[in-house]
């Protein structure tokens, strides 16, 4: 049955639309979007007073599937991705095993037709078990439903292997994209390197460790041509560098993560381990740099990096615990909070971050309204208070920083390909994973 | 400064504590040093309660300080030495702890490789814990025993210049003592190759400098760290060779000292390195007092923490009280009996 959804601000950054329209979804594309569509034969969906923006697309996700189901799968996962708002994810290779072959990819395509709440596209690995000595047979994967290449977790280790996996991902017009640390410089530490770090004794690595790697990275994406996506930019210094190299026209683009752009290393004193992600937590100066990075469009994509581990493995001393946290269902609330009511992004310009910059990094289908595009829908009540409950995360993951923060602005309804993913309009969220999604570009 | 008593379950890090509780850490020290002197050295106070020690990284001097402090208060006193990368297979840290815990453990003494270990295992467990050190964080007892060690000598902080030298950066000794005399209001310069000063070094609050004359014209106490050869040169230092040449203490080096310097080390000492023989065991050092004090600084601190020392006044072991700081002085005549058997 056709989906109408009436009486939405409509927000497609894409084509620099900003009115209340209707939106008519067919046959699971975008059919009409218009004023006053008739409803005759299709499904109603109110939605006066939301906002509503091309599905959100979140292209830096941790699925944990293959291999760490106990942590999260792609039924959990993807339902997390639903509640909070996106109709696509990207799922990172560092399974186990890893997604460095097309068996593994198709794997993954299938567990999506089979379990999943939203679209899943992975994320092949750049090299061979993420060894950084051979790059992976990157044809394969991406013919059977890889949309670029990552050996995320870590940076392509050599600046040959990058230069390598470059050339020949550019060749089949595929995006590296690259997790930007020195390890000679992060390996083994914890934080970032200052105040905090020196009063807590805790091993640290100082914002020239990526910003080293974030020039390594743009040299080389100069050197071949090929686009290269700096993941999860965290200092001033990257930020800067990744400007200047836009303005040189090197094919380099970055995303920033909710955490990076709204905490800094202030929230791990008294040894607060749900705020240690790598790159780590910065200061207020880095932070202010991503928002400036955000607002003048250096930075061309706002993803979670969604990283849920188990609850036992949580429970260690700081060195210990895993990197990371999850983000799938505090992202678009925290982008609300921080960005929109902070008067740093205008509705739109967020929404860019999760729509058409995505999907042009990507090469998604997705990520804007046009008639014919995917029928995939965001819904925004930007007033709406989330508070952030763990133990009501659709995630496995419980490992966040910002339990009990009320955020100002959340999703209010997910719709992929015409079908309604998850409802929260009228209260309780309704989460539908009774619905076919096709794995894959549509 | 007043003392302050002292009603924390745990004792994690200098940085909590307030100059008056400090003092009042300090004073305790002072009550069961003299049990120390007897010839039967050992009093009731803990008896039929237990002290576990459990520790992650190898130690033979904390681990025995606390022991014999134990002993000396006739504590049971269980040693485990447990194994990080054994953890890491199975138990958690939580799970380990809690399963001493459940065995009516009263006081759990941990040393950890990694910082904040010891303050994650206090927020899990309901007994007292107490930090023998944390990875590069704090070592809490072995400041308390350094300041009651210059306290002996040098009776007051105030204005008091006390230099340490070293691997400040990866330090706990250095960390805590740093916290400890700044808040007691003696001035500290930290002294080391930058490769061994930590980022934002001032920000702890010290002065900062490179060249070890400096640190020597200026003190009036120089606290030398060890290096820790183990860890191999390379990184923080080139060679012990150099180190010694550049930043060890030896009897030409002392002649700008002033005349009543004090030298300390929390040992062990590597002979040759931090400090030349003749300066160890020289007229400066008072290495081994430092050693003495321990044990008295420990068996205050379990006292303590096993809930046995009841402020005069007050009805309930341990419990807290309103009076003033005037009649809560340490050596009430609670601790007084306890030490007197």
């Amino acid at each position: 049955m056709p989906l109408l959804i009436k009486g939405a601000r409509v927000i497609d950054p894409a084509v620099d639309l900003d009115d209340v329209l209707d939106i008519l979804i067919e046959e699971g594309r975008i059919a009409r979007v218009a004023n006053e569509i008739s409803s005759d034969g299709a499904e109603v969906l109110d939605a006066s007073g939301l906002i509503a923006g091309p599905g959100f697309i979140d292209m830096h996700v941790h699925l944990r599937e293959p291999g760490e189901e106990y942590k999260e799968d792609i039924e959990s996962g993807s339902r997390a991705a639903a509640a909070g708002g996106f109709t696509a994810i990207a799922c990172m290779a560092n399974t186990d095993p890893i997604n460095d072959t097309s068996s593994i990819t198709e794997r993954i395509m299938k567990r999506t037709r089979e379990a999943a709440a939203c679209r899943i596209h992975p994320i092949g690995a750049v090299s061979e078990g993420l060894g950084g000595e051979h790059i992976t047979e990157m044809a394969d994967q991406k013919a059977a439903g890889c949309v670029a290449f990552s050996d995320d977790g870590l940076p392509a280790k050599t600046a040959q292997l990058l230069r390598s996996a470059l050339e020949y991902a550019g060749m089949l017009g595929m995006p590296i994209l690259d997790h930007a640390e020195d390890m000679s410089m992060s390996q083994g530490q914890v934080m970032n390197e200052g105040t905090i770090s020196t009063a807590l004794g805790l091993g640290a690595n100082p914002t020239a460790s990526e910003d080293i790697c974030v020039f390594r990275d743009i040299r080389l994406a100069k050197l071949t041509g090929s686009p290269l996506h700096i993941l999860h930019i965290s200092s001033a210094g990257a930020v800067e560098l990744v400007r200047q190299a836009k303005r040189e026209g090197v094919p380099i683009t970055c995303e920033a993560t909710p955490h990076h752009f709204t905490l800094t290393d202030e929230a791990i004193a008294g040894f607060n381990s749900t705020a240690k992600m790598a790159p780590p937590l910065r200061s207020e100066a880095d932070r202010q740099a991503l928002l400036e990075g955000l607002k003048d469009g250096t930075i061309d994509a706002i993803a979670s990096d969604h990283a849920p581990h188990y609850e036992a493995e949580l429970q260690v001393e700081f060195d210990a615990v895993p990197f990371g946290i999850v983000g799938l269902e505090t992202a678009v609330p925290l982008a609300m909070e921080i960005l929109v009511h902070g008067g740093v992004l205008t509705l739109p310009e967020m929404i860019a971050k999760f729509t058409s910059g995505p999907a042009q990094i990507l090469n998604l289908p997705g990520g804007t309204l046009k008639e014919g595009a995917p029928g995939d829908v965001t819904l925004l009540d930007p007033e709406r208070v989330y508070e952030v409950t763990p133990e009501r995360f659709e995630s496995r993951g419980r490992n966040t920083p910002f339990a009990g923060r009320k955020l100002r602005g959340c999703a209010a309804a997910t719709v992929v390909a015409g079908k309604i993913v998850m409802n929260q309009i009228a209260g309780d969220m309704v989460i539908n994973t009774d619905v076919e999604i096709s794995a894959g570009k549509v | 400064m007043m003392p302050e008593p002292y009603r924390r379950k745990d004792l994690l890090s200098i940085r909590d504590l307030s100059p008056g509780e400090i003092m009042f850490l300090l004073d305790m020290t002072d009550s069961f040093r003299e049990v120390n002197e007897r010839e039967i050295k050992k009093v009731p106070s803990l008896r039929g309660k237990t002290v576990v020690n459990l520790f992650f990284e190898p130690s033979t001097r904390t681990r025995t300080s606390f022991e014999i402090a134990g002993k000396r208060l006739s504590a049971d006193v269980i040693n485990i030495a447990a194994s990080v990368s054994a953890a890491k297979k199975g138990e958690t840290l939580r799970d380990t702890a809690r399963n001493i815990e459940a065995m009516a453990t009263d006081v759990v003494v941990v040393r950890h490789s990694a910082s904040g270990a010891p303050a994650y295992l206090a927020g899990e467990l309901n007994c007292g814990v107490v930090n023998a050190g944390d990875g590069c964080h704090e070592h809490p007892t072995q400041a308390l025993l350094d300041l009651y060690t210059i306290r002996e000598h040098k009776k007051e902080f105030g204005g008091l210049r006390v230099s340490i030298v070293g691997d400040i950066a990866r330090s706990r000794v250095a960390r805590s003592n740093i916290i400890a005399l700044s808040k007691l209001g003696a001035e500290v310069m930290i002294c080391g190759p930058r490769t061994m000063l930590p980022a934002e070094a001032e920000s702890l609050g010290a002065r900062v400098t490179t060249r070890i004359e400096e640190a020597i014209e200026w003190s009036d106490v120089l606290m030398t760290l060890r290096i820790q050869l183990e860890r191999g040169a390379g990184a923080a230092f080139p060679s012990a060779r150099e180190y010694a040449a550049t930043y060890g203490i030896n009897r030409k080096r002392l002649q700008g000292a002033k005349p009543d310097l004090l030298i300390m080390h929390p040992g062990p000492i590597n002979r040759g390195v931090e400090l030349s023989p003749d300066v160890a065991d020289g007229p400066f050092s008072v290495i081994l007092e430092q050693v003495e004090y321990g044990v008295a600084c420990r068996m205050g601190i379990l006292y303590l923490l096993a809930g046995q020392y009841e402020e005069k006044g007050s009805s309930e072991p341990g419990g807290p009280e309103e009076g003033g700081p005037a009649e809560t002085q340490p050596q009430s005549s609670e601790v007084r009996d306890a030490v007197a058997h």
